[in-house]
């Protein structure tokens, strides 16, 4: 009798459930039922304030008995009796806070983003397989399994990984898996050297610029294109003290006899780009001061790394400590050492060298199945990657790779931007050739002296770094460090012929001419992405090069005398633009005011009255920089946009020293779609007017300040895709080519100073917090204390301090 | 009577099942304390109703209390609740208390056709 309501309720019951327990396309792509669950879903992760971290763990993997300390920052200090015991628990502690941004990170490194983002991603993945990211790994992992020792420390590692992963229950899962319906993947060695790939894509891959460099050579010629882009600023401070004395260069490279005509002195243009290409505000500070330059004589390094911020950030706070080896600093949650830091003896940090270590050669194929290629004057057969791409809640997408001598084709018939061209471009990048970066920070954790730190970084080849040192011997130093192509002059700026040897790399440079320079007699040292030497270092060397943090580091640097701690905490705070001092009389100089609108007047004044001090109230530094946009857009873009895609901008150090130096030569003021032909004082009050319309609407907004401005942000690492999950507004000033290098998303993402005294005295802050965990109050509690310019002590703890009141929580571990 | 006590035994027997088995357990927890405690259908589903409600709705509570609403804000304002935690809270134990409610109510219509 009751048979049919209960087949309606059953039915209805079965279908609330059924509807509950799947996505409901992309704006809700989780089960909600689950989701909802609080025994499920995202409230499992919502961490409690008083959480309590302690715990006791058996692993059959460990050898011994090893502790973690958790500070009240949660920072571990983990003790271990010997290195693979250590290495398995950094492997578990990182998961632990940040298995996520781990297995996402490493996916999309291998061109696997489609996977959890679904079809949008398909062309970035595959870029990341023409770029041969996953090749990349694969040569490094050879390199890698070559040494037991190295291979035991990275092993251990990836246990420890998938111990953690493997003790998640379902209900555990970080909650970015629940938002997006997705499971973490067990780890491997392989994805550590993903990892490491991603790093030497972001700070190598966009340090060269050879296809919109082709366009560049067909607007302007390639006499003109030496000088709209030049390769040594008159400005330019290097990182090699001027006056050093360069050896003779051990390799001298010999341009091909047919260079002036089918290299320089063609005019086709590249109708191609990259993608993914990295922010070219990637780059650093580092420097380091001598004990005569301090208050108490001991040396003081310092370093911040400037990459994008993000939620969680890159970086992870440790400290490392076998009964041999003690190191604390920050590493990289999917790769084993400390990366930038300290230990008992020295420290250590790193800037980007911006070196261009990426050529582009053009290949003509016998067919388009692209087997075989002409090369020396025979078709040589191609290795074919398949590459099989994977898209969520579609189906697979294949794609098919040429690999060639040079390296793979990243650009052909099926993959370039736009339908006219099909020109086949491989490319040559140091980040292919094998190597084992990652062991060059197990030795520097372990160094004790100068000697040891030039050891350990000897075998570091990509991405080149300019590694920074101190010891507490009193040593200071500083070495731009990698695999630097050998180049004749102005090779690899341009696409090159493929068809035979003569354009490829004839050799390296030699490790031990690099440049680098060590106790100078002024007492300090530093590094700020500039051009590494004058113009006496006897090597073609291009690349990406920041000229003006430099200038500024070096300006205050040599003033200075008897420093402290403090004194390197302002200048790494620093707002002062070094460029806007030189670039402002130029524009002040020039600029008509009685042809300014009524709003430019008003804003002049607040420009002319302005410090150069770009601090977060700072309304001249808002002025000056779009003033100064808007006079480099009237001098270039006439010019760099007559090719698609645009050759690149010229550099505004180069920009503004033309100007100051001499305008008259400066030929590109005029515009060249207009048909009078525009002055200097023409278009820089021209570009005053026209800036002063977006800032008046900007003011009127509340937003001439400059922090409001630019509404400094960190996001999580999906982005947009979870806004809530990003800090927004936070009140800094700073800007890429100022020490305090803080932009719109990106700039200093740790902050570390490094007081060489007996008992060393470190400091350190970044952006973020320790845990991954969005629901967890460690999340972003570092935020506040970054913004306002202020550190941590960082604590060097001792085996004997277990007692101490700064350990909060203790993670036992043992084997079982 | 019955129905407190089909409410508490519903909202034990779904954590129970929590504990063990997925989410979607709680309507067969609410079916078969419907099937032991026989009421008339509506008063079953709004045990299985009242049970969830208070089950889930307390849970979450709860757990929003110990964590400050940290990712409770971060959810709602995803979702999109406009970053309310309380209705994010409501939302979740409307949710459990719907499908318990159905899962009851299924489970007081079968023991009655079986008479």
């Amino acid at each position: 009798m009751r048979i049919v309501p209960f087949m309606v309720s059953a039915a209805a019951t079965a279908g609330l459930v059924w509807a509950l327990n799947k996505p409901w396309g992309s704006a809700v792509p989780m089960p909600l039922g689950k989701f909802l669950s609080p025994q499920h879903g995202f409230w499992q992760n919502a961490e409690a304030a008083g959480y309590d971290f302690t715990a006791d763990l058996k692993f059959p993997e460990l050898k011994g008995d090893a502790s973690v300390y958790l500070d009240e920052r949660l920072v571990p200090h983990i003790f271990a009796e010997n290195d693979e015991d250590l290495y398995f628990l950094q492997g578990y502690i990182h998961a632990k806070f940040r298995l996520f941004q781990m297995d996402l990170q490493t996916k999309a490194a291998e061109g696997r983003a489609s996977e959890i983002a679904g079809a949008v991603a398909v062309n970035f993945d595959r870029e990341q397989r023409r770029l041969g990211m996953k090749y990349a790994a694969e040569n490094a992992m050879k390199e890698m399994e070559k040494d037991p020792a190295s291979l035991a420390m990275f092993s251990a590692y990836t246990k420890g990984v998938n111990a953690y992963i493997h003790s998640l229950k379902e209900s555990e899962i970080p909650v970015e898996y629940k938002l997006l319906n997705a499971k973490p993947e067990a780890w491997s060695n392989i994805r550590t050297a993903l990892l490491l790939k991603m790093m030497a894509k972001m700070l190598s891959s966009g340090t060269e610029n050879d296809l919109l460099n082709t366009n560049a050579k067909s607007i302007f010629g390639y006499d003109a294109f030496k000088q709209v882009y030049p390769q040594v600023p008159d400005s330019l401070v290097p990182i090699v003290p001027k006056g050093t004395v360069f050896d003779t260069a051990g390799i001298k490279p010999v341009k091909p006899a047919t260079a002036d005509s089918l290299y320089f002195g063609t005019k086709d243009t590249m109708m191609m780009a990259e993608i993914s290409r990295p922010d070219k505000n990637n780059g650093s500070n580092n420097w380091v001061v001598a004990g005569s330059k301090t208050q108490d004589g001991a040396p003081i390094l310092c370093n911040d790394p400037h990459l994008e911020l993000s939620l969680p950030s890159i970086w992870f706070e440790l400290q490392l400590s076998t009964p041999t080896s003690n190191a604390y600093g920050v590493s990289l949650p999917g790769s084993p050492f400390v990366i930038i830091g300290f230990n008992d003896s020295i420290a250590w940090g790193v800037t980007n060298s911006q070196r261009d270590v990426k050529d582009y050669f053009e290949i003509k194929f016998k067919d388009a199945s692209k087997k075989e290629y002409w090369y020396n004057g025979k078709w040589e057969p191609a290795m074919i990657r398949y590459e099989e791409i994977k898209v969520r809640g579609k189906g697979t997408v294949y794609d098919t790779v040429a690999y060639t001598v040079f390296g793979p084709v990243i650009f052909d018939e099926s993959f370039s931007n736009t339908v006219s061209n099909k020109r086949n471009l491989a490319m040559r990048w140091t980040a292919h050739d094998g190597s084992n970066e990652g062991m060059t920070f197990y030795k520097l954790n372990r160094a004790k002296n100068y000697d040891d730190y030039v050891n350990a970084i000897s075998t570091f080849d990509c991405p080149g770094q300019n590694f920074v040192f101190a010891s507490k011997t009193g040593d200071i130093a500083i070495w731009q460090q990698g695999k630097f192509p050998a180049r004749w002059d102005g090779q690899g700026q341009f696409v090159m012929p493929g068809e035979d040897d003569s354009y490829n790399w004839q050799g390296f440079i030699p490790q031990s001419e690099n440049p680098h320079a060590k106790n100078p007699e002024r007492g300090f040292l530093e590094s700020a992405n500039q051009r590494p030497a004058d113009s006496s270092y006897p090597y073609f060397i291009p690349g990406s090069y920041i000229t003006p943090r430099g200038i500024a580091i070096e300006h205050f640097l040599s003033g200075m005398s008897g420093i402290t701690v403090s004194d390197m905490m302002r200048l790494q705070n620093n707002y002062y633009n070094e460029l806007a001092n030189d670039a402002l009389p130029v524009l002040l100089k020039y600029v008509n005011e009685a042809g300014l609108n009524t709003e430019a007047r008003k804003y002049i004044e607040i420009v002319k009255a302005w410090n150069m001090e770009a601090g977060p109230a700072s309304k001249g530094q808002t002025i000056y920089q779009c003033w100064w946009d808007s006079l480099e857009a009237a001098i270039w873009k006439d010019d760099i946009s007559k090719t698609d895609p645009m050759a690149p901008w010229p550099e505004e150090q180069t920009t503004m020293e033309w100007l100051a130096r001499d305008s008259s030569s400066l030929s590109y003021i005029d515009n060249i779609n207009t048909q009078e032909t525009e002055t200097l004082d023409m278009i820089v009050t021209t570009a005053l007017n026209k800036a002063s319309v977006s800032l008046a609407q900007k003011e009127a907004e509340g937003k001439l300040e400059w922090t409001r401005f630019k509404n400094p942000s960190i996001y999580h690492l999906i982005k947009d895709g979870l806004p809530a999950f990003a800090r927004k507004g936070l009140n800094v000033g700073g800007n890429g080519n100022i020490i305090n290098a803080v932009t719109h998303s990106h700039g200093p993402s740790w902050r570390m100073i490094v007081h060489m005294v007996s008992e060393t005295e470190a400091y350190g802050v970044y952006p973020a917090g320790q845990s991954g965990n969005p629901g967890s109050k460690y999340y972003d509690n570092f935020i506040d204390t970054w913004v306002k310019g202020e550190y941590y002590k960082l604590w060097m703890m001792k085996a004997t301090e277990t007692g101490d009141k700064k350990v909060k929580w203790v993670m036992k571990f043992g084997k079982g | 009577m019955k129905f407190i006590v089909a409410v508490i035994l519903t909202a034990s027997l779904a954590f129970a099942a929590g504990l063990w088995f997925d989410w979607w357990s709680i309507a067969i927890a609410a079916f078969i304390v419907a099937l032991l405690v026989h009421q008339k259908a509506g008063k079953a589903f709004l045990a299985g109703f009242t049970g969830l409600f208070i089950l889930w709705g307390g849970f979450a509570w709860w757990m929003d209390m110990q964590n400050e609403s940290i990712l409770s804000k971060k959810i709602a304002a995803t979702l999109p609740l406009g970053g309310n935690a309380i209705l994010l809270i409501v939302v979740t134990a409307l949710v459990g208390a719907l499908v318990a409610g159905f899962g009851a109510m299924s489970g007081s219509y079968l023991r009655s056709s079986n008479k």
